[in-house]
């Protein structure tokens, strides 16, 4: 079979609706999108963990604290998860790293806002997750096996992570005074910056029509956005929080709420590396990295005399 | 002035005795939890917040307890929230800033062969209630004694660094081990009661379980008759504590007011 065969033959795959497994053929574009994209979404779940892990000492309740360790818990844990599910397309979780650590890959923009306040981690949770499951959903239904599996497994964490989070924003909202301004300015702050988790309008997305064509995505940024939009005005609403975009309105003619225009300088601007916390997310991952080093040095070579020592035994 | 001995009673007793216990978890916790997104591999973030929240859960059922048996309808976040370091009874060793990862390590591996054997006793108290959550507590501490000793092992035996920085580890924590078998009048009186363990009971199993593995680790055995610091258990601290609680005890002080459960 030659090169246009096979291709077809993909395609052909792809459209019926079979999933793409390792071990099967698919083509070198296809496999390093996917490692593109699968290897981002691991970084993200990993640098998402350093503002939400900000909060974790000062949670101001003994059950607020479990809940959101376990929860920073279950985000490395969706990483180890997708690091896995990307080695399987040939690459190393050791060169992904390497990639992130040296600035060559991206993770999800939202992570370099800061976290000022308790109510931005919840806010975080209601929003932050809740775009995430609408985004994953999606990649549940992708065409490469171990992607999707993976998504099926991360969203019912996700839509827990979304419960709670959304339950403290409303406890907050019902709350003091002070408690009613630090939910509704951590909602301002973080409203916009969760808009464009969804990335660029569909005409600016150069991937997007190649990976809806090969099935690892099925919706356009600009329907996922749409559906975040009327799924969390209407929670908003039910809590009493203000969305912070004035041209918010419900259309009646296409039963979904028309909003306002991102502003894409600050949305390139922080891509690019500058936004609040690029710098200092990275420096941590990096820190992290070089004091972990003599310990993963040590779990190799004391490995590798246990074999030796086996070796001599038998 | 005359120094008049208040007789402790068994109320009492048992109150100090619960918030001796969760004090020393919910401290080891806390350092434990400051690893998250920081530790050495994606692994240990996982097993270290694992740890972590074993030790925050079960001090939060202790809390609890601690406050029905006071019976001054406090809620165990009162405890938590608005005691200052001196009323804070844990000991010295658990709020220790977390150090390297070798610190760490070592810190709980002491800390959890220790648990291991008070547990064990602990679980069969007089009390249904208390002996049921020790019981709970126990098969998390046989995790946690897995994974640190696993770890003692790797990093004594790794490479000539890592077997520095065990050394070096051990060497530091040690003045602080003995505190871990501090006993007065709340543990006498507790014992009476069938409460309490007596400590001194299984110091010599708590020793050889160290000793081997330290030296199947490679690791030098420090002095265990050497000076050992004490003071936790009477609320005298190291300057470590007073950060630790500022920065847990902050917001929600901030905000007294406020419901956040
Ligand atoms: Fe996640
Ligand atoms: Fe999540
Ligand atoms: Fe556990």
């Amino acid at each position: 079979m030659d090169e246009q065969e096979k291709q077809q033959e993909f395609q052909e795959k792809i459209d019926s609706g079979i999933t793409i497994e390792p071990k099967d053929w698919m083509p070198e574009r296809y496999r390093s999108q996917l490692i593109r994209m699968m290897s981002q979404h691991a970084h993200s779940e990993v640098v998402g963990m350093l503002p939400e892990g900000n909060w974790i000492t000062r949670a101001p309740s003994l059950r607020r604290k479990m809940i959101l360790l376990s929860k920073v818990q279950d985000e490395a844990g969706h990483g180890l998860y997708l690091y896995s599910a990307t080695e399987t397309l040939g690459t190393t979780r050791e060169k992904v790293i390497d990639d992130l650590l040296e600035g060559k890959a991206k993770y999800s923009s939202i992570f370099n806002y800061p976290t000022l306040t308790w109510a931005d981690v919840m806010v975080i949770g209601w929003l932050v997750d809740g775009a995430a499951i609408i985004n994953q959903t999606m990649l549940a239904r992708s065409s490469y096996g171990p992607y999707s599996r993976a998504m099926v497994r991360i969203c019912k964490e996700e839509s827990f992570h979304k419960k709670q989070g959304y339950e403290m924003v409303a406890t907050m909202a019902q709350g003091t005074p002070e408690q009613q301004e630090m939910v509704q300015d951590a909602v301002n702050r973080w409203w916009w910056p969760t808009m464009m988790m969804f990335g660029p309008h569909d005409d600016d997305s150069p991937n997007s029509a190649e990976l809806i064509k090969w099935g690892v995505k099925s919706k356009t940024n600009d329907e996922l956005r749409q559906s975040f939009v009327d799924r969390h005005v209407e929670e908003a609403k039910a809590v009493g929080i203000e969305i912070p975009d004035p041209e918010l309105e419900f259309n009646e003619e296409t039963g979904h709420y028309d909003f306002g225009e991102i502003d894409w300088d600050e949305f390139w601007n922080v891509v690019k590396g500058n936004g609040p916390m690029n710098r200092e997310r990275m420096k941590a991952k990096r820190e992290a990295h070089e004091n972990g080093e003599w310990v993963r040095e040590a779990a190799e070579e004391y490995a590798r005399k246990q074999k030796l020592s086996k070796e001599k035994a038998s | 002035m005359s120094t008049k001995t208040k007789t402790l009673t068994k109320q009492e007793a048992f109150f100090e005795y619960l918030v001796r216990l969760a004090d020393d978890r919910l401290i080891l916790g806390h350092r434990l939890s400051e690893w998250c997104g920081h530790g050495p591999i994606l692994e240990e973030d996982i097993a270290l917040a694992n740890v972590a929240l074993d030790n925050i859960g079960h001090a939060a059922s202790l809390y609890e307890y601690a406050a029905e048996v006071e019976g001054e309808d406090r809620h165990r976040d009162d405890i938590v929230y608005f005691r200052n370091d001196p009323e804070y009874k844990n000991l010295k060793m658990v709020e220790l800033p977390k150090g390297d990862f070798g610190f760490t390590i070592a810190r709980q591996f002491l800390f959890s062969a220790f648990s291991f054997f008070l547990y064990q006793g602990l679980a069969k108290a007089d009390d249904e209630q208390f002996s049921g959550m020790a019981e709970k507590h126990l098969k998390e501490i046989k995790y946690h004694l897995r994974h640190s000793r696993e770890w003692v092992l790797r990093l004594g035996d790794g490479t000539d660094e890592s077997h520095q920085r065990m050394q070096d580890a051990f060497d530091g924590i040690w003045t602080f081990t003995g505190e871990l078998f501090y006993m007065d009048e709340v543990d006498e009186l507790l014992i009476d009661e069938g409460l309490g363990i007596d400590t001194s009971v299984f110091r010599e199993d708590w020793k050889n379980l160290v000793t081997d593995v330290l030296e199947e680790a490679t690791v030098t055995v420090p002095d265990f008759d050497q000076y050992m610091a004490e003071g936790g258990r009477k609320g005298l601290h190291t300057e470590h504590l007073g950060h630790l609680l500022a920065e847990m005890q902050h917001l929600r002080r901030s905000y007294p007011d406020a419901v956040w459960e």
